[in-house]
């Protein structure tokens, strides 16, 4: 504006280099997406592509998203060569129970740390917060060891069990249970309901957005779950599928390279979570940005 | 223990006229500690109980046989922690060896996944853009996969014959055999210039065991795909972060700038950067703690091979413990590693609890946290 009243002979040709540079931006802008875009997506498309093709043809055009011929015989032999099935039918089950746990339990914790006044509370918070800065993989030893112990070990207890409460969704649950209006509740207890009663049909069906976030969380989390998996069981029969596919990749599948057949075991281990972050998209992206957006 | 405290909390409130006030409170004391127990048992029994027992058990011998917490096994005090450190010996020089290797590692994946975070952030970011979203969820997704399925895929992607060699083919360039090269990058450079055996004053001498020539190895060519991997897999994540931090700049804020004639880069270097130092440092943070946590990816693609060049202290401890049955010595490097990791938590907590005194717990955490609005 000033720059117009100024000089106002020199506004065209400066409108014009300016509107130049803009197209310049936007082509340079968009030519980053688009290389970014193949960095980021290209390696799935290789993944795709090459689990439909045969052994050779792998080999010789691994850039190559067009499998020539394809065959679904990499994903025959993971029917019929591996125990994959058993993998998906266990990481299914270890999946939904940790996932129900961590609802219910972190729920129930974050509402008490919230809203209820009860002694020790502080101290509980403050250990929830120094627990979420315990780093897992040190846990690897120590895990093992109590469950070893109590007789855990080589069990699904094993597998679900340690898994069924996390202090990250504790703090999630009390973060969000402290932004609702307390008047609801004070309603309710008034009206003689109690304090389960209160928080379950009251303040639980409130907290839609919360249970969400916490619910795509514990699934992707136990879902993608290796590390625990590694030191809790043992037997084949007990792997869930990360663990049934490291075992595949370690060379449990005999000779040659196999690519197609792991290729494509660990692309059907990526489809549920890929499934849940194209639909549930906004919950994903939205957590990772509240983490550190203005308070 | 719920029947005392309610028992306590009823005889206190019996006296005098709050008597129902008093009541209501045992029923909230009661309640609340109802509400969180089965967080306590579970975190209790399967977090800092199994730390206690480590802790136990990295002071013995322990080899997997029977319970290590009756008087058959050798206590050994702290021998397990000063054979990493004063002894000359194998386990000195595995553990000096993953230490080298994870600090190349967090050297190169730190610095490399902030600027990509940040410049992928500033594109999306851009207004003038269409269709941001779509490449935003696209940046992201490869943080959400599970670790185990990506690792599979860059192997194939870092395999003899796989993708990066026949990229590397149209280049000209014959790719290395990633998985089976032991050779440390700057060991190579150092080739470039000549110098391809230690020269005298470095072939001996380094210390904790290593010479100074072993120290200044760089990553080994097979931990570069490693690095490669997780820069791919975590930008996405702290991108996210880096667009949070971004959205918070003043809009007006830039265009002042703009008119007061800054460049481009003036207006980054001077105005965005500042603007988002919180985030920057944010991301470093995390990311210094997760780099000491790398396992997965080795345990899948290399197991520490070749040549121990990707042996971090993560994965020594699981394959000391695990493999070799020492137990002692596999909770040792643990307990080492932890300590590490939680002096940066607390250099980074400390650092954001003065930043953020206004606005209590702001970071104290990482990501995923809903706001109260």
């Amino acid at each position: 504006m000033a720059v117009l009243t100024d000089r106002p002979a020199a506004a065209p040709a400066r409108r014009q280099q300016r509107a130049a540079r803009t197209l310049a931006t936007r082509f340079l802008g968009y030519a980053t997406l688009v290389f970014f875009g193949l960095v980021f997506l290209y390696p799935f498309v290789i993944q795709i592509g090459n689990a439909l093709k045969t052994e050779p043809d792998a080999a010789a055009n691994p850039l190559s998203p067009f499998p020539d011929p394809l065959t679904l015989a990499g994903f025959e032999r993971i029917f019929a060569g591996t125990n994959f099935p058993l993998w998906l039918g266990n990481s299914l089950l270890v999946t939904v129970l940790v996932t129900i746990g961590r609802v219910f339990f972190d729920s129930l914790a974050g509402y008490a740390l919230a809203r209820l006044r009860f002694r020790g509370r502080g101290g509980l918070f403050a250990a929830v917060i120094a627990v979420m800065a315990v780093p897992g993989v040190v846990l690897l030893i120590p895990k093992f060891l109590v469950l070893n112990q109590l007789g855990l070990y080589n069990s699904y207890a094993g597998l679900v069990v340690p898994l069924l409460a996390d202090a990250a969704g504790v703090f999630i649950m009390k973060q969000f249970f402290e932004s609702i209006p307390v008047s609801v509740e004070e309603a309710a207890r008034i009206d003689g309901a109690s304090i389960f009663r209160t928080f379950w049909s009251v303040v639980l069906p409130m907290a839609k957005p919360a249970l969400i976030t916490l619910t795509i969380l514990s699934f992707q989390g136990s879902w993608n779950e290796f590390p625990h998996s590694l030191v809790s069981v043992q037997d084949p029969d007990l792997f869930t599928l990360p663990r049934g596919l490291a075992d595949l990749v370690s060379g449990s599948l005999g000779k040659g390279t196999q690519y197609p057949l792991k290729l494509g075991a660990a692309l059907l281990a990526t489809i549920p979570v890929a499934i849940i972050f194209v639909v549930f998209q906004r919950y994903f992206v939205r957590d990772a940005n509240d983490g550190s957006d203005k308070g | 223990m719920a029947t005392e405290t309610l028992t306590a909390a009823a005889t206190a409130g019996g006296a005098g006229p709050r008597r129902s006030r008093g009541g209501i409170r045992s029923n909230e004391n009661l309640a609340g500690w109802l509400f969180v127990a089965p967080v306590i048992v579970i975190l209790g029994l399967f977090l800092l109980l199994p730390i206690l027992m480590a802790l136990w058990v990295s002071l013995t011998d322990w080899n997997g046989q029977g319970s290590p917490f009756t008087g058959d096994v050798p206590f050994v005090g702290a021998h397990n922690y000063t054979q990493l450190f004063t002894e000359d010996g194998l386990a000195r020089r595995d553990f000096m060896t993953s230490l080298r290797n994870n600090i190349y590692y967090v050297a190169i994946v730190v610095p490399a996944q902030t600027v990509l975070a940040l410049g992928l952030a500033l594109v999306v970011n851009n207004r003038m853009l269409k269709g941001k979203s779509f490449f935003r969820s696209a940046f992201y997704f490869p943080s959400v996969t599970s670790s185990v399925a990506i690792s599979v895929v860059f192997l194939f992607l870092f395999a003899n014959s796989g993708a990066v060699n026949a990229l590397l083919g149209f280049l000209g360039i014959d790719g290395p055999e990633w998985f089976a090269d032991s050779r440390g990058v700057l060991h190579l450079l150092f080739g470039v210039v000549g110098v391809d055996s230690p020269p005298a004053a470095l072939a001996d001498g380094g210390p904790f065991g290593l010479t100074w020539w072993d120290w200044l190895a760089g990553p080994s060519v097979a931990m570069i795909s490693i690095i490669t991997l997780v820069v791919w897999t975590t930008s996405g994540t702290f991108m996210l972060m880096f667009l949070a931090g971004l959205q918070n700049v003043p809009v007006t804020l830039d265009e002042a700038s703009t008119l007061d004639g800054a460049s481009r880069w003036q207006r980054f270097r001077y105005v965005t950067l500042p603007m988002i130092r919180p985030t920057t440092f944010l991301v470093l943070t995390l990311g210094m703690i997760g780099s000491w946590q790398v396992f997965d990816q080795v345990y899948v693609m290399s197991q520490g091979d070749p040549a121990k060049t990707t042996l971090t202290p993560a994965y020594l401890s699981y394959r000391t413990a695990f493999r070799d049955f020492d137990y002692g010595s596999g909770a040792a490097i643990s307990f080492v590693l932890f300590l590490i990791i939680i002096v940066l938590t607390l250099i980074q907590r400390r650092a954001l609890a003065e930043r953020d005194t206004d606005r209590p717990r702001r970071g104290l955490w990482r990501r995923r946290v809903p706001e109260r609005s």
